[in-house]
């Protein structure tokens, strides 16, 4: 479904990704895990045109994404919830949830999908009137994941969903991951809290310095010697 | 009663800065920058009015919406073919680019129109209305001035609170880049935003050349840096502030002219912004930044 080949980023004279390529398959549940500077953010900032490569391909059913401008990659079916939830503070819970569909235009559907968000999450329909930016921080970041929902995608890109968030909320935002995928969206997530992305993982990419060191199946990763000892802590 | 009529006549100069003052403020709003050619677009304004009516002869309704037509044009192709290749380059280089325009239209308007400042006559003809028995007279000019400020401020906030574009254009103001995730074409809403602001300032000409009845190529100098001021006053950025900060400034002016010193009126006007950026530097409404993570 999406497919990255020998991707290239540089920051000015600073190359932040060496050549990465790592496929998502429809259904799956992707991680990418590594520590702080290792590039996922960037990663996925590539992929969604808020930053352009140097070289490489990104592919999204057959598509090179490089060729869209950012603004179009949303209604093509690719949502991404950014790191630090971005949410709009200075509008009402409902009206980012209808930024996400901002691409869409049939009301009927739109207010299906807001139903279906609501369903999702209960808190966002409680507070639908507040302005986003007087949420907490768990509270916007379930925002953050609704106003992608609204855009219908087939596949999500999350970054750093657990971060900031107390362990019981992280446990809620993982069973959200975990649920938005079984209901048939594709998800790519980029997390530096390795345990949990590795446990709803399908496959995972390790990252180190703009380079991919280990690739392959998350429970195998899970019990990979080095793995355990750079990531899990243990 | 003249302290009253000097009060409308200050809400009606206000009212004219307010308009200006919203092109300002939506502007540095959503592209973060100064658009200080702004007010020579409403010389531009003027001067269309002007041609239109007096070497013309056509109908003031023909003026006016030739005005706004090609004020909006103007305005976009500023934006096209001046700001937007500069979107990535430093603020001072967009800022020094913004004089540059403004002194390129005003030295087009001298060479078209020659040096002789121009007399005007009303596009307004509406009869004045009297009050407490004639003591109290407020010009024609001055209701449809207060009258356009008022229905635009509502019309303006409606679009922006309820409809699409408008939502896309506080997200664009606030975070670009969480915008073009929602799929907003950045480019599309900052030229909208300078539509709407250069239609503004064709009405704002309209307003200030029916009171003020001479145009010269240095026209929309003063009123722009005025509203300038007046958005700062109130707090760049914020629609109901440059509201605020233009009526308050037009008082203040006209109060100041009167009671003061003539001459010191202007001065006046810019000890206030200086005393504002001293005392709340981010203007009445201003907002603080601040973020949670």
């Amino acid at each position: 479904m999406l497919e990255v080949k020998d991707l290239q980023v540089y920051y000015g004279v600073i190359q932040a990704i060496k050549g990465i390529s790592f496929n998502v398959n429809e259904g799956e549940i992707i991680a990418l895990i590594g520590a702080n500077g290792a590039g996922k953010t960037t990663i996925l900032h590539t992929i969604t045109g808020l930053i352009s490569p140097k070289q490489g391909e990104i592919l999204y059913e057959g598509t090179d994404l490089r060729k869209a401008p950012a603004h179009k990659i949303v209604s093509m079916g690719l949502a991404h919830v950014p790191e630090g939830r971005r949410v709009f503070s200075q509008l009402t819970v409902y009206e980012n949830l209808l930024m996400g569909s901002y691409t869409r235009s049939d009301k009927n559907e739109i207010s299906d999908t807001l139903q279906h968000v609501f369903k999702r999450f209960p808190r966002l329909e409680e507070r639908r009137g507040q302005m986003a930016g007087t949420l907490s921080g768990g509270e916007q970041q379930m925002l953050a994941m609704g106003r992608a929902l609204m855009s219908k995608p087939k596949i999500i890109l999350m970054d750093e969903p657990s971060m900031g968030l107390s362990p019981i909320l992280v446990e809620e935002v993982f069973d959200i991951i975990k649920s938005i995928n079984k209901s048939g969206t594709t998800v790519l997530l980029v997390e530096q809290n390795a345990k949990k992305a590795l446990s709803i993982a399908h496959r995972a990419y390790v990252l180190e310095t703009g380079k991919i060191v280990l690739e392959g199946d998350a429970k195998e990763l899970m019990n990979d010697e080095s793995v355990k000892k750079a990531y899990l802590g243990e | 009663m003249s302290f009253i009529s000097y009060f409308i006549d200050g809400i009606r100069l206000g009212s004219v800065y307010s308009i200006i003052a919203l092109g300002y403020t939506m502007v540095y709003g959503i592209a973060k920058m100064l658009n200080f050619a702004h007010g020579d677009v409403i010389m531009v304004g003027g001067f269309v009015i002007f041609t239109v009516m007096s070497t013309w002869g056509l109908s003031p309704v023909f003026a006016v919406l030739l005005a706004i037509i090609l004020c909006t044009v103007l305005g976009v192709s500023i934006e096209r073919i001046a700001y937007r290749p500069l979107r990535k380059a430093p603020s001072l280089a967009v800022l020094i680019t913004a004089i540059g325009v403004s002194y390129l239209l005003q030295n087009l308007a001298l060479i078209i129109f020659g040096a002789n400042t121009k007399s005007f006559t009303s596009v307004i003809s509406v009869p004045s209305l009297k009050l407490a028995g004639g003591k109290l007279s407020i010009s024609g000019e001055t209701l449809v001035t207060i009258i356009s400020c008022i229905v635009l401020m509502i019309a303006l906030t409606l679009f922006v609170k309820r409809s699409k574009t408008g939502r896309a254009m506080i997200a664009v103001s606030e975070d670009k880049d969480a915008a073009v995730l929602m799929g907003v074409n950045v480019n599309k809403t900052i030229a909208i935003t300078f539509a709407i602001g250069s239609a503004l300032a064709a009405i704002a000409s309209v307003l200030q050349f029916s009171s003020i009845p001479s145009i010269s190529s240095t026209s929309g100098a003063m009123p722009g840096i005025k509203a300038f001021v007046a958005a700062v006053f109130g707090g760049i950025g914020s629609i109901p502030g440059a509201m605020i900060g233009g009526i308050l400034l037009g008082i203040i002016e006209i109060l100041g002219r009167r009671y003061i010193s003539m001459e010191l009126s202007d001065a006046i006007v810019f000890l206030i912004l200086i005393i504002v950026l001293l005392v709340k530097p981010t203007g009445i409404l201003g907002k603080k930044h601040h973020e949670k993570v």
